[in-house]
């Protein structure tokens, strides 16, 4: 290879041609030319999603299912919006986007530990010790990457939080983690391209022969994720993750903070062509002080980002082929602790979703009056994923097989809510 | 072969470790399927002072019958070095350190190594500073004390830790001060007692709800977190047991102390204070949760294990709030701790636990899956491998280096990653199979381990500064990897985890620049200007970086790396200059390898 003029060779060209067994064989790296002449038509359908994660478990009846009066109600008021359902009196912003979204007032889930919830609301499966399930985010970049054969940039970036990983489909669907200021570190290697080329040939040799001792599956993603990060390296599309270029009112309007910054890089890098994007805001774990620190702090900036994020997706009428996704690990309780706080709760609790073609403007599924139970029919992290799945465009009879040859229905076989289609 | 392992044992220059060697020449001669029953006989009766080693060989043999299975061939002796470094003292071979052992011709060698890696003074400071970074971690996480007022000083932390692991303190003595520690959490003030910083952010809040899941979970294998709300369907754990255990920590409250005139902290101080609940009396210092059905219910400290503190005191001191009269927590170091000295049959939690953990730091896997659940509900795979191995620790006086010497000599740590017919896919953990350890299981070097390791292979940073100085250094460099999920349980989540940030790092980043550097006094610079010839150089590359010499195909590559920054130069004539970039080169490739990142 080195005897090749490394000058003639481009990037991608070498790209292609370093390593051969690849979990990437099929998708973006290896494209024919029968699915590029196709690029326009999949462009049609592309479709994509944005997950909101609020890690800690935020305490939904003081957001989206209030029950003023009642004793577990605490001091928030419901306040109208312009769809049919009343929030929280401190999401004054969202209360003038929620035509566009639905919130599922009828969760109840089993997982009340940070850990399990996490895993679980990201999976659809409840932890096994010997099955790593993939997120939603790897699912739904590996079912919809064939849609984007011009895709250089990772086709699931997780934005100021962790995540949950891509379990058996792979290190090549790991989430690509990134901080909402918008710089990837270390991007530039400081050489001129034709030794930065050098030196892949010969690394590529030196992985190949390693690979070739049959030592397991540890040391091909080593090289995936080589040929995923020169790729990212050298693209163009990397300008997505630059919040600067956005317009000081823009900016303005999403918010000077870590989630209103993430919510305006998803929107760029839907634009981009991603299909996953997930943005974390943490810090709702409010074992004490609750009703300050939701009025103060965490709804204030919910309430900025993501009306931003509904408003400008609409504007650019990108929503119609973006879904939302909110969701927490689980919810808080409905008696206020001693230290008027709330605790960890999944009987019953609410999330929001939106955009893609599902129905906006309403609630559904009931609580009781306390909030302690819901009352309609339950609906699980299943449910919702099959629903975001349904409204991607993504077969529900989709199949994996896991590494130990276990089949696994996409979303865990989840049901479809039917109130979001009808 | 009798007279081999007894000549071999008779001629050990020191009875220890010739029992040693015979036990490890033992198993290797089994596994080449050469042992037969006397073999065996003499092995047992040679090594009575290394019969966990025995023992270990012997279960893992059984399970490789039942199973079917050939174990994978040995390691390479180079390869064999190389994980015993990174495992015991937390980087990779230097080249000296990696040529002595390969050429040296003393049969007992690789005991050898691991005696001097555990006990030679001039490794006493990677020792601990290895099992200090993993224990802190276990402890209060990669983000623990990096927090603006954070009442966790992970400098505290790290001291307190250090210290015990240079000294070798027993595991046992190690558990009852982090769980009984009190005073203050900053080093340099008068009661300094860095064990605190474990307890430091999980007393306060919460009632003491994540104090009682951690010390279950890290020392007792127990996840008990769930149980905390309601009885747990598949887990033996009621939620009666988790606050009983709940009600040793209720006595404990971490205390900020602030700048004089700011509210800056400026440090804390873990103490015991009398508790009693709001309208209740702490002379009967009872605690009530509240049961599924709105229920509550009345609790008292009881260990796991079913022992209350008013079997041992009496009601009325046992169930105290005062600490005059009764410290809680002290107690329940006491109850942890009740095995030492005596007989038991069983291991108890604390044993098999630790057993577990060390084992899953070796060998990639533990006996369960997570590590640290070991309930009922979550059967290990050589269940009676953990017992056996719990009680002959406690017999060895809760010595860690005695733990970690058996299963480093053992016949599974010492296999070769390579997988063959028989094993494939039977033994792979990634596809949801049992570990049955019949060969290495490769995994990525933490991000601690690739920085002591580009530091020691590249002598980077020659004047490292004080102690102190270097930790932080190297606390703010991992910061770039550390996610916390922001919950009041401080989980986090590392992008060092073979993904794209890390390659990026590793491609791109200033630790890796440094480490390739071509300027005066560097590392590459002392080796372009040394006598080696450039196949040297290049075979020394490879040494430091993989532990073994390059192959004809990677000479090659070196060479056309040498010849393609020679033409560059061609005008300039700057034969130096080309050299140190084409060593850069090579350095560059070796470092960014799958094979360099990966424990095989």
């Amino acid at each position: 290879m080195l005897k090749q003029k490394p000058n003639d060779m481009s990037r991608r060209h070498f790209m292609s041609h370093m390593a051969g067994a690849s979990a990437m064989a099929g998708t973006a790296l290896s494209v024919g030319s029968s699915i590029q002449s196709h690029a326009q038509e999949l462009k049609k359908n592309r479709k994509s999603a944005i997950m909101l994660w609020m890690g800690g478990g935020p305490s939904t009846m003081d957001i989206w299912d209030l029950k003023p009066g009642a004793n577990t109600g605490g001091p928030f008021q419901p306040i109208a919006t312009n769809g049919n359902a009343q929030i929280s009196e401190h999401m004054p912003m969202m209360a003038q986007q929620m035509d566009k979204m639905a919130i599922i007032r009828s969760m109840s889930t089993r997982e009340a530990d940070h850990m399990r919830g996490r895993y679980y609301m990201h999976t659809g499966y409840v932890p096994n010790p010997n099955v790593e399930h993939p997120s939603y985010g790897s699912v739904i970049a590996h079912e919809t990457i064939l849609q984007r054969p011009e895709l250089e940039i990772p086709p699931f970036v997780t934005v100021g939080g962790g995540s949950v990983g891509p379990g058996f489909l792979g290190m090549a669907w790991s989430p690509f983690s990134v901080n909402s200021n918008g710089q990837v570190r270390n991007l530039d290697m400081g050489l001129d391209d034709r030794r930065l080329m050098e030196r892949m040939a010969a690394l590529s040799q030196v992985e190949k022969d390693f690979i070739k001792q049959d030592r397991g599956s540890a040391a091909e993603d080593h090289m995936d994720i080589l040929k995923k990060t020169l790729n990212l390296m050298t693209s163009e599309q990397m300008s997505a993750f630059k919040i600067d270029q956005e317009t000081e009112e823009v900016k303005e309007r999403y918010g000077d903070t870590n989630f209103g910054r993430g919510c305006l890089m998803a929107r760029r890098l839907v634009e981009a062509g991603v299909p996953f994007i997930e943005v974390g805001l943490g810090g709702w774990d409010m074992h004490q002080n609750i009703f300050p620190t939701l009025a103060d702090t965490r709804l204030p900036e919910l309430d900025r980002g993501m009306s931003a994020l509904v408003e400008d997706l609409e504007q650019r009428g990108l929503l119609q082929d973006t879904a939302i996704i909110w969701m927490g690990e689980f919810s808080r309780t409905p008696r206020i602790n001693g230290n008027t706080g709330r605790d960890h709760w999944a009987r019953a609790w609410s999330v929001a979703v939106g955009g893609a073609g599902m129905n906006g403007g309403i609630a559904v599924g009931e609580t009781d009056s306390e909030g302690t139970t819901v009352e309609t029919e339950p609906f699980t992290s299943q449910d919702v994923m099959a629903s975001v799945c349904k409204a991607l465009g993504i077969s529900l009879e989709t199949t994996f097989t896991s590494k130990n040859g276990r089949p696994m229905k996409i979303a865990n076989a989840g049901k479809v809510i039917p109130e979001l289609f009808t | 072969m009798l007279m081999l392992i007894s000549h071999l044992t008779g001629s050990g220059q020191n009875r220890r470790v010739g029992q040693r060697q015979a036990a490890l020449l033992g198993g290797l001669l089994m596994s080449l399927g050469l042992a037969n029953a006397h073999a065996d006989d003499a092995v047992s009766e040679a090594t009575s002072g290394l019969d966990p080693v025995h023992q270990i060989n012997a279960a893992m043999r059984t399970t490789w019958g039942e199973w079917e299975i050939t174990p994978s061939r040995l390691a390479s002796e180079g390869e064999w070095c190389r994980r015993v470094h990174l495992d015991l003292i937390g980087r990779i071979a230097s080249v000296n350190e990696l040529r002595s052992f390969v050429n040296d011709d003393d049969p007992y060698k690789k005991s050898n190594l691991v005696d001097k890696l555990l006990y030679d003074e001039d490794y006493t400071e990677e020792y601990a500073r290895n099992w200090m970074t993993v224990w802190t971690n276990i402890l209060i996480g990669r983000s623990g004390g990096t927090e603006n007022n954070s009442l966790t000083n992970r400098e505290g932390m790290q001291k307190f830790l250090r210290d015990s692991f240079a000294r070798n303190k027993p595991y046992d003595r190690l558990v009852y001060d982090l769980v009984t520690a009190d005073g203050s959490n900053s080093p340099g003030l008068e009661n300094f007692n860095g064990a605190v910083n474990f307890l430091a952010t999980k007393v306060n809040d919460e009632d003491g709800t994540l104090a009682t899941a951690a010390t279950s979970r890290i020392f007792l294998g127990l996840q008990v977190q769930c149980t905390q709300c309601h009885n747990h369907p598949f887990n033996e754990w009621k939620q009666q047991k988790f606050w009983e255990m709940n009600a040793f920590f209720r006595q404990t409250r971490m205390l900020r102390r602030f700048v004089p005139g700011t509210r800056d902290l400026a440090s804390a101080e873990l103490v015991n204070e009398d508790f009693a609940l709001a309208g209740s009396d702490a002379a009967e210092a009872e605690i009530y949760f509240e049961q599924r059905n709105g229920l509550l219910n009345v609790a008292y400290p009881v260990f796991v294990d079913g022992t209350a503190l008013s079997d041992l005191y009496g009601e009325e001191r046992g169930n105290s709030g005062y600490v005059d009269e009764m410290v809680r927590r002290t107690e329940l170091g006491k109850l942890i701790l009740k095995n030492d000295g005596e007989a038991l049959q069983e291991a108890s939690y604390l044993e098999r636990m630790i057993v577990n953990r060390t084992w899953a730091h070796f060998m990639g896997y533990g006996f369960t899956k997570p590590v640290d659940d070991m309930g009922p509900h979550n059967a290990p795979t050589h269940p009676e491998l953990v017992e056996y191995l719990g009680i002959e620790f406690r017999k060895a006086s809760y010595d860690l280096k005695q733990l970690m010497t058996w299963i480093v000599l053992s016949e599974p740590y010492s296999l070769s990653s390579r997988v063959n017919k028989t094993n494939k896919t039977i033994d792979d953990p990634q596809l949801g199979e049992s570990p049955k350890f019949s060969h290495f299981y490769l995994r990525q070097m933490d991000a601690e381990q690739l920085y002591e390791s580009l530091i020691v292979a590249t002598r980077a940073e020659k004047t490292r500064g004080s102690y102190e100085d270097q930790e932080r250094a190297k606390t703010r460099w991992m910061q770039q990897f550390v996610t916390a999920f922001g919950n009041d349980e401080g989980e986090e989540s590392t992008t060092f985890n073979g993904t794209i940030p890390q390659a990026l790092m590793m491609m791109n980043g200033d630790l890796v620049k440094r480490a390739t550097s071509g300027e005066k006094g560097s590392f590459l610079y002392k080796i372009a200007w040394s006598k080696m010839k450039p196949v040297e150089q290049i075979n020394y590359l490879f040494e430091a970086g993989l532990g073994r010499k390059p192959t004809k195909n990677e000479i090659r590559l070196g060479n056309e790396l040498i010849k393609a920054r020679m033409s560059e130069q061609k005008e300039k004539r700057d034969v130096n200059t080309a050299r140190i970039a084409a060593l850069q080169d090579v350095w560059w490739v070796v470092l960014n390898s799958n094979e360099f990142i990966i424990n095989h």
